[in-house]
């Protein structure tokens, strides 16, 4: 597996904190990982768990209280000369949940997805902007002809397009998508999922996923982290993750999904997570990677116990 | 499966319905002649894309269509009246949660956030029941508690913000179930929750369907979360429903190529690697009149006849019928889609138990 991947985006033991002195909060505490170029990323939690947080911080919007950012090999959290900043706001793009919301509804199409080119390409001619709204268009499967429309005029999976192509225009790296299906229709789902698998194998792009539902995530996400209350709990590829879930809040994700099969599902009980199973008070549970690839916060007893469960499901052989 | 499978008895009748809208000088045929029957005590999910009509027919049994929406022909029976000749809205206070009562998708706007959670349980006790003071107290706490909020004197003293996302949901449940209605309508009431929240607030509304004897019609866009909860599934597409059966016979033996597509798009069948299969096309357009099969121009096993002729609907079972015209003798065989023997194969969850 050590093939070598370089990594996009390093997030080195990540804090992020809301407000002042006694009011404050620290939304993340400590996150740690890594997203290598060319792979999806997936973040899965609950609402409040801090995932939409940590992508913030990774487009800069929110500043971090603790920790770092790094992107290709430079750090782009706090303070980074005027040169990065543009080069970063260019690179980095994020498609938003909800269609209906995220578009200015005065304004059109196309002053929605040229407006990151007006900020950061001042110099570009008229001309030069339009062919490449168009373009952005044209990847998304949408008309040029549409850049003269408002938002009001379409549908939600092609409003999720227009977002697409509002991002793309600026020719990005890397692309945070919080929740960009959630809002859609199932059938609506799958085109923009497959669109954005297409534009990722001809451009090369990286994604970060976050989103709270891990039917989804499986199919797409090479790499999975699950955060709870501000703290990653388990990262590995996804596979792992869906064959041996070790961590209880993880297992309790994954049964709580829904399953399309009736005689299963009537009689399904769902894992709550209960915290109070962990026994912290002396044996501290610590980051650690107990597969290649695969993390998990645990305790020394609990590791061992891991452990003994993987070496029981073991794939007898790789082939 | 409910136990009263033996001779269920209508609890709500619709028969050949017809809504239609004006919008900017046209006409928008939204349901398009909906025969159906609601049985006391089961749980009906109806399923559908935005726009099929799933919505709009449930705010028919309420008398809630919008202002330029009508009911243009059939009958609405419940109670031995008929809904649709009711026209004043003195008619529909007598229906609308006293005895039909609906949950919404969102409960950050169903509540209102002035006032305390008690006071607008208390509201709807008071209109419907005429329960005052304590007596609507101690009700009030009775409801919070079947709906699973803890410290229910407390909580009643509370406003909406000081509850989380599922908490308030269970709040407008409470809210529903407080004046004991007789049929309750969730209309996609997990999607703007998280899948663990999801979940309990599943597990909430099948446990009250028993406690409180309701008949529970459950509206989404998502047929992953019903096989938990249905114990009969509607399909619609386009004003119409195109196939109705049990939970069993629409998730093993779905005949209608639009269920098919419904289902083999559900992202928990999809295996990584291979593009998730997506619905060609888009929903027809209603303001023109639809002529044959409203599905047949994105359905890839489309027979002529589909573009010419509305198909009647085929009886499967005596539980499961399908308006489609594979089903017919003369048509073609045409094998529902592999990927849909995965749904057997899965088992109940994401991921194998080792």
């Amino acid at each position: 597996m050590s093939t070598a991947k370089q990594p996009i985006i390093q997030v080195k033991d990540l804090h992020i904190a809301f407000g002042e002195r006694r009011r404050r909060f620290e939304a993340v505490r400590g996150v740690t990982f890594d997203i290598y170029k060319g792979e999806t990323f997936g973040l899965v939690g609950e609402s409040g768990s801090g995932k939409t947080s940590i992508g913030r911080a990774i487009i800069r919007v929110y500043s971090i209280s603790g920790g770092e950012v790094i992107y290709d090999g430079q750090r782009i959290s706090g303070k980074i000369d005027p040169e990065l900043d543009r080069r970063v706001t260019r690179e980095i793009q994020m498609i938003f949940q909800d269609p209906m919301a995220s578009l200015n509804e005065r304004a059109k199409v196309d002053y929605i997805v040229a407006e990151g080119l007006y900020s950061t390409e001042k110099g570009l001619s008229r001309e030069e902007r339009t062919r490449r709204v168009h373009g952005a268009l044209m990847d998304v499967g949408l008309l040029p002809e549409f850049a003269s429309r408002f938002p009001h005029e379409f549908s939600g999976g092609q409003r999720q397009r227009i977002g697409i192509a509002r991002a793309l225009v600026m020719d990005p790296k890397f692309i945070i998508a919080d929740e960009p299906i959630s809002a859609l229709d199932v059938s609506i789902r799958a085109q923009v999922l497959n669109l954005m698998s297409t534009l990722q194998k001809e451009r090369g792009l990286t994604y970060m996923f976050i989103s709270h539902d891990l039917s989804v995530m499986r199919f797409i996400c090479d790499r999975i982290a699950v955060i709870h209350r501000g703290v990653l709990v388990e990262l590995g590829n996804t596979e792992q993750l869906f064959r041996l879930p070790l961590h209880p809040y993880t297992q309790a994700l994954l049964s709580a999904v829904p399953m399309p099969n009736p005689t299963y599902e009537k009689k399904k009980q769902p894992i709550a997570y209960d915290e109070s199973v962990h026994d912290y008070s002396v044996d501290k549970p610590v980051w650690q990677e107990i597969e290649p690839g695969h993390f998990v916060l645990a305790n020394q007893q609990e590791r061992d116990r891991y452990m003994e469960r993987l070496a029981a499901c073991a794939i007898p052989e790789r082939v | 499966m409910s136990e009263t499978t033996k001779t269920p008895e209508p609890v709500l009748q619709v028969k050949d319905l017809n809504v239609k809208f004006s919008l900017r000088g046209r006409v928008l045929h939204a349901i398009r002649g909906v025969t159906m029957d609601i049985y006391r005590g089961e749980s009906l999910a109806i399923v559908g894309e935005s726009g099929s009509g799933k919505s709009v027919l449930t705010k028919t049994f309420m008398g809630l269509l919008d202002q330029n929406g009508w009911v243009d022909s059939g009958s609405i029976v419940f109670e031995g009246e008929d809904l649709t000749t009711f026209s004043a809205e003195k008619d529909w206070l007598r229906i609308r949660g006293r005895k039909i009562a609906m949950v919404l998708q969102d409960p950050m706007t169903s509540l209102n956030p002035l006032k305390t959670i008690g006071k607008q349980i208390g509201e709807a006790l008071m209109l419907h029941q005429g329960l005052k003071g304590e007596e609507a107290d101690k009700r009030i706490q009775e409801v919070l508690l079947d709906v699973g909020i803890d410290e229910p004197a407390r909580r009643m003293k509370q406003y909406p913000h000081q509850f989380s996302g599922g908490m308030r949901q269970r709040v407008v449940i409470a809210i529903a179930i407080a004046c004991q209605s007789q049929i309750l309508i969730c209309d996609e009431p997990t999607t703007a929750l998280d899948v663990t929240i999801q979940a309990q607030i599943l597990q909430l509304i099948r446990n009250l369907i028993h406690k409180y004897d309701l008949t529970a019609v459950y509206i989404t866009h998502d047929l992953g979360v019903v096989a938990n909860i249905a114990d009969r599934i509607a399909v619609m597409y386009a004003g119409d429903i195109v196939e109705i059966g049990t939970c069993e016979e629409i998730f093993y033996d779905p005949r209608h190529p639009y269920t098919w597509a419904l289902l083999s798009s559900l992202p928990q069948l999809g295996r990584k690697g291979e593009a998730l299969y997506a619905i060609k096309g888009t929903p027809p357009n209603l303001f023109n009149e639809v002529v044959g099969d409203a599905f047949a121009p994105r359905n890839p096993h489309a027979l002529n006849i589909d573009f010419r002729e509305r198909p009647p609907y085929f009886d499967v079972s005596p539980t499961h019928r399908v308006r489609s015209w594979l089903e017919d003798p003369r048509a073609p065989k045409v094998e529902p889609p592999e990927i849909l023997k995965r749904i057997r194969e899965q088992g109940g969850s994401l991921y194998e138990h080792c």
